[in-house]
């Protein structure tokens, strides 16, 4: 049972915005900006950058979710996003990307982890400041949503194919129509 | 030196905010619905959750400024701040707010170290749904600001005064215009 009283049956991160819109909006717009806006890094590897952090950080609904809203953009390749999780320096992803995964699990334990050796192999690999920038605050992101979530102990379903209904929604339409939606 | 390239001498979050105004934005907006909208929790007592966090995360720069701020907010008492950041638990604060900070310091190590007891405790002196539902946000919101500001190296000050005179304007003036004027003629 969550922590405080929440509408039954809106999972997750939904039931906190629903509690409370005003705080709903800016977590919605941050969310849109990171990982839906057009970005020189894809929607499948900005998902996955959050569904890796997600992981770190053992937060069911999170992981559940956004891993499903990658999986869309990646065709449906769940596999793929199993093996991010279960080690990005072997999963089968371009080496850009396994350097900005790398940096993102050094920001999930904490902002000083990040060593300028992170950022030199990421821009070894092609990374940009600007896709540097959005890997760490994307990582630095999912250590608030993931706290927010579990700290609050909200439900989540234990469903896969309730994620899986939602993320093509989620993966068209973005995330700034959701407390809209909820509301 | 910042990890990436950002404008010369601008201190801790505001270089990257300048850099990606597209972000800064809804985290300017977060901040200030946390911290300065009208709550049953008195700024000065959310401030002091934002700085015990910061501390926590040994983020320099986070911890001077909204602890500025939060001394702003408690009429100049720098005493009180420095004593909520070495033990919540002997500071001379409410028991609530101990309560709270102490619900902030459980999510600053991770969501799942929330307990139900601790949640109880808070109820049981005071606290309501919103004011605990605020405090985990306020806490989980520092442990991104604060991997964000030291995630990317940027530059904090070592001068006092400094913190004192952007504590007091983001005490009176709030988050959503803190990026404006700063960087004027610094390229």
């Amino acid at each position: 049972m969550a922590h405080i009283k929440l509408t039954e049956g809106l999972p997750g991160i939904r039931g906190l915005f629903a509690f409370r819109p005003e705080t709903a909006k800016p977590l919605c717009e941050l969310a849109e900006v990171l990982l839906h806006q057009p970005n020189s890094l894809s929607a499948a590897d900005r998902e996955l950058i959050a569904t890796y952090v997600s992981s770190q950080n053992d937060c069911f609904y999170c992981q559940a979710s956004h891993g499903a809203i990658a999986a869309h953009h990646l065709e449906g390749n769940e596999t793929l996003v199993a093996q991010v999780k279960e080690s990005p320096a072997v999963a089968p992803i371009s080496d850009k990307l396994k350097a900005l995964l790398a940096l993102a699990g050094k920001l999930q334990k904490g902002g000083k982890h990040a060593q300028h050796d992170d950022i030199e192999n990421a821009r070894r690999q092609g990374a940009t400041d600007l896709e540097i920038h959005d890997t760490v605050l994307i990582a630095a992101a999912f250590c608030m949503y993931n706290r927010y979530v579990d700290g609050l102990a909200t439900w989540a379903s234990q469903d896969l194919n309730s994620y899986r209904e939602r993320a093509a929604a989620v993966a068209t339409g973005g995330y700034q129509r959701i407390p809209g939606a909820i509301g | 030196m910042p990890h990436i390239q950002l404008a010369d001498g601008i201190p801790g979050i505001l270089g990257p905010m300048l850099f990606r105004p597209e972000t800064a934005k809804p985290l300017n907006e977060l901040a200030e619905v946390l911290l300065r909208q009208p709550s049953t929790l008195s700024p000065g007592e959310r401030e002091l959750i934002a700085t015990y966090v910061s501390s926590e995360n040994d983020c320099y720069f986070c911890q001077t400024v909204h602890g500025a701020v939060a001394a702003h907010h408690l009429g100049g008492d720098e005493e009180l701040v420095l004593k909520t950041k070495a033990n919540p638990s002997t500071a001379p604060v409410s028991p609530k707010l101990k309560a709270l900070l102490k619900i902030a310091g459980k999510v600053q190590k991770g969501g799942k170290s929330v307990l139900s007891e601790d949640i109880d405790q808070a109820r049981q002196l005071g606290a309501t749904d919103l004011e605990i539902h605020d405090t985990v946000l306020i806490a989980a919101a520092f442990c991104m600001y604060n991997r964000y500001v030291d995630g990317l190296a940027t530059w904090a000050p070592d001068d006092p005064e400094m913190y004192r005179a952007q504590g007091a304007r983001l005490a009176e003036e709030g988050y959503v215009s803190s990026t404006e004027g700063v960087g004027v003629g610094t390229h």
